[in-house]
C-alpha cells in the first residue's frame, strides 16, 4: 500500500527533461539541418548562383564574338570562359538544382517524412559545395581551358601543365559523390517511404523521372569517377592511359567520358521532363494523358541512353557498322521522347488551360524542346553529323535541348512550387514578362546559331574572319543573349521580392493533383501529420473530391455514421 | 471566373507573338536562304551530303508544323473559358500505339535516306578523265575499315598532319614510311582538278579535326590513330580555294589554325609539285651548306 501512496503523491505528468539542446536558430540551423526541405531549398539558392556565374560567362564569351577579330579577351580567358561555363551549368547547375527540387519534393510527393537518410542527404549538399569551391577556387591561380569534355592530350601535362585541369578533377569528382550518394538516397526513398496505397503505378511522374534519374547517375557516375582518375594519374603519377606514344589512347578517353556524357544529357532533361508532366494536368485541369506509356518512355530513355555514346564521336576514326549501330541507337531514343510530346500535347488537347507563368514555361519548353529533339535527328545521321559536329550548330542544338529543355522545366518548377516552398505566390505579371523575354531571347540567340554552324563555323574559337554574314549572325546572337539574360533577372526579382511581400499562397494554390499540397505552405517540419491513403495518381483530387462532400452533405449519399447519429 | 477585357486583349497579343515566333520559326530557313543547309559545291560527297540534310530537313519540317500547329491550336482552343469543362480523357491506347509506330516508321524512312546516300559519301569514286595520270598505286596500300580507295585503286593520296596550330601535308602514299624527299607543303594544300585525292589524317601533338565544309565532313585527327576521307574537285573549279579551319579544340591558337585546298589543272600541279620538289632540295642543299661551314668553323 505504501507505494501507491508515494505514487499518488507524486505530480503527474511528471517530465524530467535533461540535456534538451534548444532549437538552433540562425545560420547554424541551417548548415546543420538535415531537414530535406531546408537542404533542398539550399540546393535551389546555391545552384540558381552558379547558373547566375554560368550566364554570366556566356554573355563574356557573347560580347567577345559580336563582332569580328575583336580584341576584348584574349585566346586563353576565352577557353577558359568555356570551360567554366560548360562545367558550371551542367555540374553546378542543372544536375544538382534537379537534385534540389527532388530533395525538396520527392518526400512530399509521397508522403515520407524526410528522405531515407537524412545525414546522407546532407553530406550530398555540402559535397556539392566543395566541389563549387575547389573549381571556382582555380579562378584565383589558373582556370581549366580544356573545355568541359576535357580531351586529352590536350588535358594532359604536357599541353596544359598547371592546376587548372587538377581543379576540373575534382570538381568532377566532389559532385560526382555529391550525385552518387544523393542518388542512392533518392532510390532508397522511393522504394521504401512511399504512402501506403501508393504502388509503382500511382508515384508521381516527377518522381518516376527522379527515380530514373538516380539510376542514371548511379550507373554513369563511376565511369566518369574512374576516366578522370586515369587522367590524374596520368597528369601526375606517370601512367599512359590516355598517351598514345607509350601506348595509351586518347580515344579510351572519349568513350569513357561519353559513356557518361550522353546519360548526363538525360540526367538533366528528365526530371525537366517530369516537372512539366507534372505542371501540365494542372493548369489543364485535365489528367495526364498516357500516364503508363510517359512513366515507361522515361525508364526506355534511360535505358537507351546509355547506347549512343558514340554518337558524339562519328567524326573519330571508326569502321561504319560502329556509325550505323550509334545512328540506328539514337534513331531509337527519338521514339520515346517523341511520345513524350505527343502526350503532353494531348494533355493539353480538350482541356481548360489557365495560362498561368508556369503553364507558360511549360509549353515553351514543348515548343522549344521540340526543335532540339528535331535537330538532334540531324545530328543522328551520321554523314550529315561530319557536317554539323563540333561546329556552332551543335552549340544551337545542346541549348535547345538543355536550355529551352531543362531550364524551362526548372522554371517551370520554381513558378509552380514557389508557393509551397515560401507560402508566398510569385508575382504573375513579372513571371509573365520574365518568361517571354526568356522566349524571345532564348530563340534570337540560338536559332541563328545554326545557320553560323552550316556557314562553317566551328565552336570554342575566340575570332573569326567576317566571312559572309558571320559577323552580322554573331551581333544578333549576342543581342538575344542579352535579351534572355534580362528575363532571368526579372525572375531573380520576383522571387527576391516575393519571398518576403508576396500574397500568402495558402497549401494549395493551383489545386494540384499531388500530394504535396495536402500539407500547409511552407510545410512543418514533420511535413505531414497525417498521410493520407493514395487511391489514384491524383490523391489530392481524391481528397479534394472528398471534402467537397463533406462539405455539402445535401448533394452527397448520407454517410452511415452520420445517420447514426441523427436516430441518437 | 470573370475576366477583364483588357486581360483578354494581352491573352490574345501573346498568342499573335506566339504565332509570329513559330511563323519565325518555320520560315527561318526562307529568310537565311544559303544558310539552311551545309557548304556543299566542291566534291561530290559533300553534295551528297547537302542532299541528304535537304532530306531530312523536308521531314523534320513536316513533323515540326504538326507538332507546333497542334500545340498552338490546342492553347488558342482550349484556353479556359466560362463554363468550359475539361474532358477527364487519361489516355487512348489506339492513338498512342499509332504515333509511336508513327515515329518509328519515319525513323526507318530516315535510315533508308541514309543508306541510300552513304555509298556515294563514303566510298570515293575514279578520278575523272581529265585528272591528274595516277600511276597504280594499289599494291602499296589497302582499304580497310576506315580507308576507302577508288574502284580502280587509283588516288592521290596526301598525308595530312595536324600539328599545333597548323596543318602539315606530305604528298606519298604511304604516310607512315613516306620518303624525307617526298613533297611537302603547310597551311595550303595543292590538288589536281577532277582527281579523287584520298586523305591520311593524323595528328603530331593533341587531338585536330580537318574540315574544309565545301569538300566534306569532319575527321579528327588524333594521335595514335589514322583517319581516313577524300574528296574529287570538279574540273570547272580550277583556280579556286577552298578554306576551312580546325574544328577540334587544340588549344590557345585554335581559332587560327586553318587550312586552305587550292585546286588546279593537273599540268599546273605537275608544274607546283617540280618547284616544291627544287625548292626543297635548294632549301636541303643550304642547309647542308651551313652545316659543313659551321663544322669546319668549330674544330
Amino acid at each position: 500500500m505504501a507505494a501507491t501512496t508515494e505514487q499518488a503523491l507524486t505530480p503527474v505528468p511528471q517530465i524530467v527533461a535533461r540535456r534538451v539542446e534548444p532549437e538552433r536558430t540562425g545560420w547554424t540551423s541551417w548548415v546543420t539541418t538535415t531537414d530535406h526541405k531546408r537542404i533542398g531549398i539550399m540546393y535551389l539558392v546555391l545552384t540558381f548562383v552558379f547558373f547566375i556565374l554560368g550566364g554570366t560567362e556566356a554573355l563574356l564569351m557573347r560580347l567577345q564574338l559580336s563582332q569580328a577579330n575583336n580584341t576584348l579577351l584574349d585566346p586563353k580567358t576565352y577557353n577558359e570562359l568555356f570551360t567554366m561555363h560548360g562545367t558550371t551549368m551542367i555540374f553546378l547547375f542543372v544536375v544538382p538544382i534537379m537534385a534540389g527540387f527532388g530533395n525538396y519534393f520527392v518526400p512530399l510527393m509521397i508522403g515520407a517524412r524526410d528522405m531515407a537518410y537524412p545525414k546522407l542527404n546532407a553530406l550530398s549538399f555540402w559535397l556539392l559545395v566543395a566541389g563549387g569551391l575547389v573549381f571556382y577556387g582555380s579562378i584565383f591561380f589558373n582556370p581549366p581551358e580544356c573545355g568541359w569534355t576535357c580531351y586529352p592530350p590536350l588535358s594532359s601535362k604536357a599541353y596544359l601543365p598547371n592546376g587548372g585541369v587538377d581543379a576540373w578533377i575534382f570538381l568532377i569528382h566532389l559532385t560526382g559523390l555529391s550525385s552518387l550518394v544523393g542518388a542512392v538516397n533518392f532510390y532508397t526513398t522511393i522504394a521504401n517511404m512511399r504512402a501506403p496505397g501508393m504502388g509503382w503505378g500511382r508515384l508521381p511522374l516527377f518522381v518516376w523521372s527522379i527515380l530514373t534519374y538516380a539510376i542514371l547517375l548511379i550507373v554513369a557516375l563511376p565511369v566518369i569517377a574512374a576516366a578522370v582518375t586515369m587522367l590524374l594519374t596520368d597528369r601526375h603519377f606517370g601512367t599512359h592511359f590516355f598517351d598514345a606514344s607509350n601506348g595509351g589512347s586518347p580515344l579510351l578517353w572519349q568513350h569513357l567520358f561519353w559513356f557518361f556524357g550522353h546519360p548526363e544529357v538525360y540526367i538533366m532533361v528528365l526530371p525537366g521532363f517530369g516537372i512539366i508532366s507534372e505542371v501540365l494536368p494542372v493548369f489543364a485541369r485535365k489528367p495526364i494523358f498516357g500516364y503508363k506509356a510517359i512513366a515507361a518512355a522515361t525508364v526506355l530513355i534511360g535505358f537507351l541512353g546509355f547506347l549512343v555514346w558514340a554518337h558524339h564521336m562519328f567524326s573519330t576514326p571508326s569502321p561504319t557498322f560502329v556509325l550505323v549501330f550509334f545512328m540506328l541507337g539514337s534513331f531509337l531514343i527519338a521514339i520515346p521522347t517523341g511520345v513524350k510530346i505527343f502526350n503532353w500535347v494531348a494533355t493539353l488537347w480538350r482541356g481548360t488551360i489557365e495560362f498561368k507563368t508556369a503553364l507558360l514555361f511549360c509549353v515553351g519548353f514543348i515548343g522549344t524542346f521540340l526543335i532540339g529533339g528535331i535537330t538532334g535527328v540531324f545530328l543522328a545521321v551520321f554523314p550529315v553529323d561530319w557536317q554539323l559536329t563540333d561546329t556552332y550548330y551543335v552549340v544551337a542544338h545542346l541549348h535547345y535541348v538543355l536550355m529551352g529543355g531543362a531550364v524551362f522545366g526548372v522554371f517551370a518548377g520554381i513558378y509552380y512550387w514557389f508557393p509551397k516552398i515560401t507560402g508566398r505566390l510569385l508575382s504573375e505579371g513579372l513571371g509573365k514578362l520574365s518568361f517571354w523575354l526568356m522566349l524571345v531571347g532564348f530563340h534570337v540567340t540560338f536559332l541563328i546559331q545554326h545557320s553560323l554552324g552550316l556557314d562553317g563555323m566551328p565552336r570554342r574559337i575566340y575570332e573569326y574572319a567576317d566571312v559572309g554574314h558571320l559577323e552580322l549572325y554573331n551581333l544578333i546572337s549576342t543581342v538575344g543573349s542579352f535579351i534572355l539574360a534580362l528575363g532571368v533577372l526579372v525572375t531573380a526579382v520576383n522571387v527576391i521580392r516575393s519571398a518576403k511581400n508576396g500574397p500568402i499562397a495558402g497549401p494549395d494554390p493551383w489545386k494540384a493533383n499531388t500530394l504535396e499540397w495536402f500539407t500547409t505552405s511552407p510545410p512543418p517540419v514533420n511535413n505531414f501529420d497525417v498521410v493520407p491513403y493514395v487511391r489514384s495518381v491524383e490523391p489530392m483530387k481524391d481528397i479534394r473530391r472528398q471534402v467537397e462532400r463533406q462539405m455539402a452533405p445535401s448533394e452527397a449519399p448520407p454517410a452511415p455514421v452520420a445517420e447514426s447519429a441523427v436516430r441518437a | 471566373m470573370a475576366r477583364s477585357p483588357a486581360t483578354g486583349r494581352s491573352r490574345r497579343l501573346a498568342f499573335a507573338l506566339l504565332f509570329a515566333l513559330v511563323a519565325l520559326l518555320a520560315f527561318a530557313g526562307a529568310a537565311f536562304g544559303d544558310a539552311i543547309s551545309p557548304e556543299s559545291g566542291g566534291s561530290p560527297n559533300a553534295d551528297e551530303i547537302d542532299s541528304l540534310y535537304k532530306l531530312v530537313f523536308v521531314v523534320a519540317a513536316v513533323i515540326f508544323v504538326g507538332v507546333e500547329g497542334a500545340l498552338v491550336y490546342s492553347l488558342v482552343k482550349f484556353r479556359a473559358r466560362k463554363g468550359a469543362v475539361p474532358a477527364q480523357i487519361r489516355g487512348n491506347t489506339r492513338l498512342e500505339v499509332g504515333w509511336t509506330v508513327g515515329a518509328a516508321l519515319i525513323l526507318v524512312v530516315l535510315a533508308a535516306f541514309t543508306f541510300a546516300k552513304l555509298g556515294d559519301i563514303r566510298n570515293p569514286p575514279n578520278s575523272g578523265p581529265n585528272g591528274l595520270q595516277l600511276a597504280d598505286s594499289g599494291a602499296l596500300f589497302a582499304s580497310g575499315p576506315t580507308k576507302k580507295l577508288p574502284p580502280n585503286g587509283k588516288s592521290l593520296n596526301v598525308c595530312v598532319n595536324g600539328q599545333q596550330y597548323v596543318w602539315r601535308y606530305t604528298y606519298a602514299n604511304d604516310c607512315a614510311n613516306a620518303p624525307l624527299s617526298s613533297v611537302f607543303s603547310y597551311q595550303e594544300m595543292v590538288v589536281p582538278v577532277d582527281t579523287t585525292v584520298t586523305l591520311d589524317i593524323e595528328a603530331q601533338d593533341v587531338a585536330h579535326s580537318w574540315w574544309i565544309p565545301k569538300l566534306g565532313g569532319k575527321f579528327d585527327a588524333i594521335p595514335g590513330y589514322t583517319n581516313h576521307t577524300w574528296f574529287k574537285i570538279p574540273g570547272k573549279l580550277a583556280g579556286q580555294v577552298f578554306t576551312g579551319q580546325c574544328a577540334e579544340m587544340c588549344g590557345r591558337n585554335h581559332a587560327n589554325m586553318t587550312a586552305q585546298v587550292r585546286a588546279v589543272t593537273p599540268p599546273e600541279y605537275e608544274k607546283w609539285l617540280d618547284t616544291r620538289k627544287a625548292d626543297i632540295k635548294a632549301a636541303d642543299d643550304a642547309a647542308a651548306q651551313q652545316r659543313k661551314q659551321i663544322e669546319q668553323q668549330t674544330p
